[in-house]
């Protein structure tokens, strides 16, 4: 049955190619039938094989499928080959179920307007992307699938390429994530020249054998990696282009920003572990990293208006707390979250799809409420979903999710107790902003009538990814509560378990007492703020400093503002004045000396005898000169 | 033999379809067709027939050759030989020769016989150029290139061709006249030392060279290949001849020509004088790598579409140069798959833009936007290309980049990091000319029509070989690897003494 799994990857890419080359000309119900079918079935061969492999898992946890081998010069030789362990295997599974769960949805979602087979054609070259990247088992193959899904992430943000404002954030968005993905590309080369392969196993063989704890290669490479990562995952200081990806249609969002794209970056860093671990400051700066995107996120996200930007500044937090969980060595707690969110995030994301059709496009939820009854699904999916994303105790995955995170920041040797109350303040900040949303758009007078309302294949998708948010945490339940880590222990064939600090005052079931609580302040402020008293929101917000930090938080601390002048505008206005090539003009001038010289000398042939008389005379005087003086 | 043919097939078809020109237009490109569709088909069959055995091939020997005496007295020979590395640049010379020929059945309309005389010239000097090992035919070849060139610009081009097609000629020509200095200085120098007139590649390779007349000769050679390549700060003929050529010497000029320039550094520079050319290298590399990042600015500051593509040459050809001058084997076999590919992606970019100026009558992009809505196939084409030269992964441009990269990272760390800049400013010019292009609103409201069949027909196989080349590039690698371990088996010993 592992030998399906290239089919994973194949299938998806092979309907781009037909719906790229024969979808215009095709019916929108085939462009549907063979748009979601192919991710149906890739989810279907995913299923098949994560169930063979747990009914009888391959030797070492792991098998590789080679293809063909790619390249090879010089003891280079990269395959086209695909890796499959634990850690691949679930991510694998999560994105294509969620992939296909969505493309479900978009088929009712986008069935008005043009592009409709475009639009599939490149979320399924998206999905095979994902799929390559996620399977690759060595860097190179890694970061073409890390290529392809930048592109259609780029081409998904433009596709309704009509308004160039659209344009422009695809534009960033691929070009802030190249800036990484050019760390990323130095770190490869690094790394070969070095190790000698860019095989993902042999490479973090090579390494732990060759390079102590804290060898400067190993920070280096870590840290170029690290610059891909970020990049890709939108944390500081390249987060920057994800609550502008928001341009793109809702489905993409759900996804590409939310669910998997912008989590290849915590995968990398889980897959190449074994490096990150070689290099404590590296692994540091990512917790760090993690931690200040949390909260810089979070404060961002409560002041957005926009229900996509929240749920994107949302994303950019969560994926902080993925980072987070990195970075103190609790490679499984960011990969549980990973899952979790996946389910919630691209939930919120699907209600808010509903939300802003049935609204005729309307973004701003200070524009929108009371709509609870019209709307059920979309409520149900936004308590349920932002519960989740909340860390609602007991009952949510992300409680779960999340609640590990938290403990391995505080109990891991790697942790400390300022990341683990980041984390908690966190927690709070998400409470806050995603009730606040809640509240806003649900509750309060009707301001737009519903003019829309979803059918079946929104509606399946919605209850479908519901169920998940709520029990997909119960696959790892901690100590305190009962002791199940099935999901952690399947991982560790994988990722090594966290390494844990001594005993101290605060235990796990505390830790989790206290988020608990966090979560309680988070949701009672948002109640008082914005569901009980709007007017003490208002009051916070008027005076100066409230405005001041208001302004500087809704411009996402102005990180736009200042790349904006350190790079875009200097490169822009260099190309533009140098339009014409300013080396260009010392060949124009040597011509022009040629012809001014010709002009010149045109000048004495002008007939006149005397001034040809006067000339030999002078030419006479001149050498004669020469000859008698010298 | 077969090698004569190759040349002959191609000069006597210009001749003749010039001459029936004045019966049949339509015959004169029909024959111009089958000569260079001929000529592939020669190529491709010598490559299948010895596929199987280029890895086997001994050190040196060549696969096919001819060798004739021309001039005995003066050790001239007519002496064209194959290897790998030419076999794969013929095989995209008459590629884009049948290219070139299709695209220009519509576009010229004026002197039609005259003009395929040319275009075919052209490309039998370009054969001759890969194909000769004798530096006396060697510059012949060179030479015969550049005439048909020059007159393509200046009878076929666009509204500037004047000024352009002089200017490309007092470049190449100039920087010509060096290259034959410097091969006379070899020829006596070589005489001096063994007492043999000879111009023959292989009898040269060993000539005892002083290392200051070694460097002389070498910047010589260097001069007339960099002026084709285009290096910077020699570059500034390139914008003008592509964009005032016609569309067919847009692509031979981008795809071929500028390839020769890289074929005489990898064929003759470094080889003949290894000692020189290793003391030059990093002076090369740096040249490259401005080129590359000063190229890529350049290109994104552009609003004519044409001027942009061929500003993008000089930004590829500078991983070239980088390439070559990184000298082993991961950035060597880098720069000649970046040759290959750069040949196919920037020519089908120019296919584009000659299928633009045919249907909107400009080239300014400030004059287009929004394409798609009215030409999805050939937008979507437009695209596809752009995503090659910007290197995505999975095409044929990022397996060279990424190989010359990965070689000159042990040569210099500094240089790779800057040259890996250089494919993050590629991301800028290329999203730029889709979005200025292609995407936005269709607000001249252009009704244009779609990719019409004989237009679909030459770009449906380009983006077939840069996908192979990016995904399935082995058999590439192998039928020139055999030939560049020859030639740095030839540049090895004095660079060893260098070290």
């Amino acid at each position: 049955m592992l030998e399906l799994l290239f089919l994973v990857p194949v299938v998806p890419f092979a309907s781009f190619l037909w719906l790229a080359t024969a979808g215009s000309r095709t019916s929108r119900k085939a462009v549907a039938v063979v748009g979601v079918g192919s991710i149906a079935i890739c989810t279907v061969i995913s299923l098949l094989i994560t169930w063979s492999y747990l009914a009888s898992p391959p030797d070492g946890g792991a098998f590789t499928q080679v293809l063909w081998t790619w390249i090879s010069v010089d003891g280079f030789t990269p395959q086209i080959a695909f890796y499959l362990d634990a850690l691949s295997l679930i991510m694998m599974l999560v994105v294509s179920f969620v992939s296909f769960v969505i493309h479900l949805y978009s088929a009712e979602f986008m069935l008005e307007g043009e592009g409709y087979s475009r639009f599939f054609a490149y979320m399924n070259l998206f999905v095979a992307s994902m799929i390559t990247l996620l399977l690759a088992n060595n860097l190179l193959l890694l970061y073409l699938g890390w290529e392809g899904v930048g592109l259609c992430s780029y081409l998904l943000i433009g596709f309704w390429y009509q308004d160039s404002a659209n344009g422009r954030a695809a534009q960033k968005a691929f070009i802030v994530t190249r800036v990484g993905d050019t760390a990323f590309a130095i770190g490869l080369f690094l790394l070969f020249t070095h190790l000698g392969t860019l095989d993902i196993q042999a490479l973090m063989q090579r390494a732990a054998q060759q390079w102590p704890v804290g060898s400067t290669l190993a920070i280096v490479a870590s840290a170029l990696l690290l610059g891909g990562a970020v990049g890709k995952s939108a944390q500081l200081p390249l987060q920057t282009w994800l609550p502008d990806a928001m341009a793109g249609p809702t489905p993409t969002s759900a996804l590409i920003h939310a669910a998997t794209m912008v989590t290849a970056g915590v995968y990398l860093i889980a897959r190449t572990h074994v490096l990150f671990s070689l290099a404590p400051p590296t692994q540091f700066a990512v917790a760090v990293v993690g931690a200040a995107t949390v909260l810089l996120a979070g404060c961002s996200a409560l002041v957005q208006h926009d229900i996509k930007r929240i749920l994107a500044y949302s994303t950019v937090s969560q994926i902080g707390y993925m980072f987070l969980a990195l970075g103190v060595g609790a490679w499984t707690a960011a990969i549980f979250h990973f899952m979790t969110h996946a389910f919630f995030k691209a939930l919120l994301f699907l209600v808010a799809g509903v939300v802003i059709q049935a609204l005729h496009d309307e973004h701003d939820i200070f524009r929108m409420g009371g709509l609870r009854k019209d709307l059920p699904y979309a409520f149900w999916g936004f308590v349920i979903g932002g519960s989740a994303l909340a860390g609602l105790p007991l009952i949510t995955a992300g409680f779960y999710s999340k609640d590990l995170i938290l403990w391995s920041a505080f109990s891991s040797t790697q942790g400390s107790t300022a990341l683990w109350i980041a984390g908690l303040i966190g927690v709070l900040l998400t409470s806050l902003y995603i009730y606040r949303l809640i509240f806003l758009t649900f509750y309060g007078k009707k301001q737009i009538e519903v003019a829309h309302r979803p059918g079946w294949r929104i509606k399946i998708p919605i209850v479908t990814l519901s169920v998940l948010s709520l029990v997909g945490g119960f696959v790892n339940i901690p100590k305190a509560l009962g002791n199940v880590p099935a999901f952690t222990d399947l991982l560790h064939s994988a990722l090594p378990a966290v390494i844990e600090r001594q005993a101290s005052m605060i235990t796990e079931g505390l830790s989790e007492g206290i988020a608990a609580i966090a979560f309680a302040l988070g949701l009672g402020f948002a109640y008082l703020f914005f569901l009980h008293k709007r007017t003490l929101a208002d009051i916070l917000a008027s005076n100066a400093i409230g405005r001041l930090i208001h302004r500087f938080w809704f411009a996402d601390w102005g990180m736009d503002w200042l790349y904006d002048r350190l790079f875009i505008r200097p490169i822009i206005w260099f190309a533009q004045v140098d339009r014409n090539d300013f080396m260009d003009a010392f060949y124009a001038g040597v011509a022009g000396l040629n012809e001014f010289s010709w002009r010149a000398l045109r000048e004495t042939e002008s007939g006149r005898l005397r001034w040809y008389a006067a000339g030999i005379t002078a030419g006479t005087v001149v050498f004669l000169a020469i000859v008698l003086w010298t | 033999m077969i090698l004569i043919w190759l040349i002959t097939i191609l000069l006597a078809s210009g001749v003749a379809a010039w001459m029936i020109a004045r019966w049949s237009v339509l015959a004169a490109r029909w024959i111009a067709l089958v000569a260079t569709l001929a000529d592939f088909v020669i190529t491709l069959v010598v490559w299948l027939r010895h596929y199987g055995q280029f890895s086997i091939v001994v050190q040196g020997n060549w696969l096919e050759q001819l060798d004739w005496a021309w001039i005995p007295r003066f050790g001239i020979h007519f002496h064209l030989a194959l290897d790998g590395l030419s076999l794969l640049l013929l095989m995209l010379t008459f590629f884009l020769g049948i290219v070139s020929v299709l695209v220009s059945w519509t576009e010229i309309q004026h002197a039609e016989g005259f003009f395929h005389l040319n275009l075919l010239w052209v490309l039998a000097g370009i054969t001759g150029v890969f194909l000769a090992v004798d530096l006396f035919l060697f510059y012949f070849a060179w030479e015969l290139m550049l005439v048909p060139m020059y007159f393509l610009i200046a009878i076929w081009g666009h509204e500037r061709r004047q000024y352009a097609s002089v200017k490309f000629f007092i470049f190449t020509q100039l920087s010509g006249l060096l290259m034959l200095i410097a091969i006379l200085a070899l020829y006596f120098a070589h005489h001096a030392a063994t007492g043999v007139y000879t111009f023959e590649y292989k009898q040269l390779l060993a000539t005892p060279l002083s290392s200051s007349a070694a460097w002389w000769i070498m910047l010589g050679f260097f001069v007339a290949f960099a002026v084709k390549l285009p290096a910077v700060p020699v570059h500034t003929w390139l914008p003008d001849a592509h964009t005032e050529a016609p569309t067919a010497g847009s692509i031979v000029l981008a795809g071929l020509l500028l390839k020769t320039g890289a074929y005489g550094l990898l064929r003759f520079v470094v080889p003949l004088f290894p000692g020189a050319a290793h003391q030059f290298a990093p002076i090369a590399m740096i040249l490259g790598v401005i080129g590359i990042l000063y190229g890529g600015v350049l290109a994104f500051g552009q609003t004519d579409f044409k001027r942009l593509v061929a500003y993008t040459s000089v930004s590829h050809l500078g991983f070239v140069l980088l390439g070559i001058f990184a000298w082993n084997e991961l950035a060597l076999e880098g720069a000649v798959v970046t040759m290959i590919a750069h040949g196919i992606s920037t020519g089908a970019l120019f296919v584009i833009a000659g299928l633009l100026q045919d249907r909107m009558q400009t080239r300014d992009m400030g004059r287009m936007s929004g394409l798609w809505s009215t030409m999805p196939r050939l937008s979507g084409a437009g695209l596809f290309f752009a995503l090659g030269s910007l290197g995505l992964p999975g095409l044929g441009d990022f397996v060279g980049e990424f190989l010359v990269l990965l070689g000159t990272y042990p040569v210099s760390r500094l240089l790779t990091i800057l040259a890996a800049v250089g494919v993050l400013v590629a991301t800028f010019y290329a999203l730029r000319l889709v979005q200025r292009a292609f995407h936005g609103a269709n607000v001249h409201e252009w009704k244009l029509p779609d990719l019409v069949k004989r237009e679909a027909l030459i770009l449906a196989p380009m983006v077939v070989l840069l996908l192979w080349l990016g995904l399935y590039p082995l058999p590439v690698l192998n039928t020139f690897k055999p030939a560049m371990k020859s030639l740095q088996q030839y540049a090895s010993r004095p660079m060893r003494e260098a070290k």
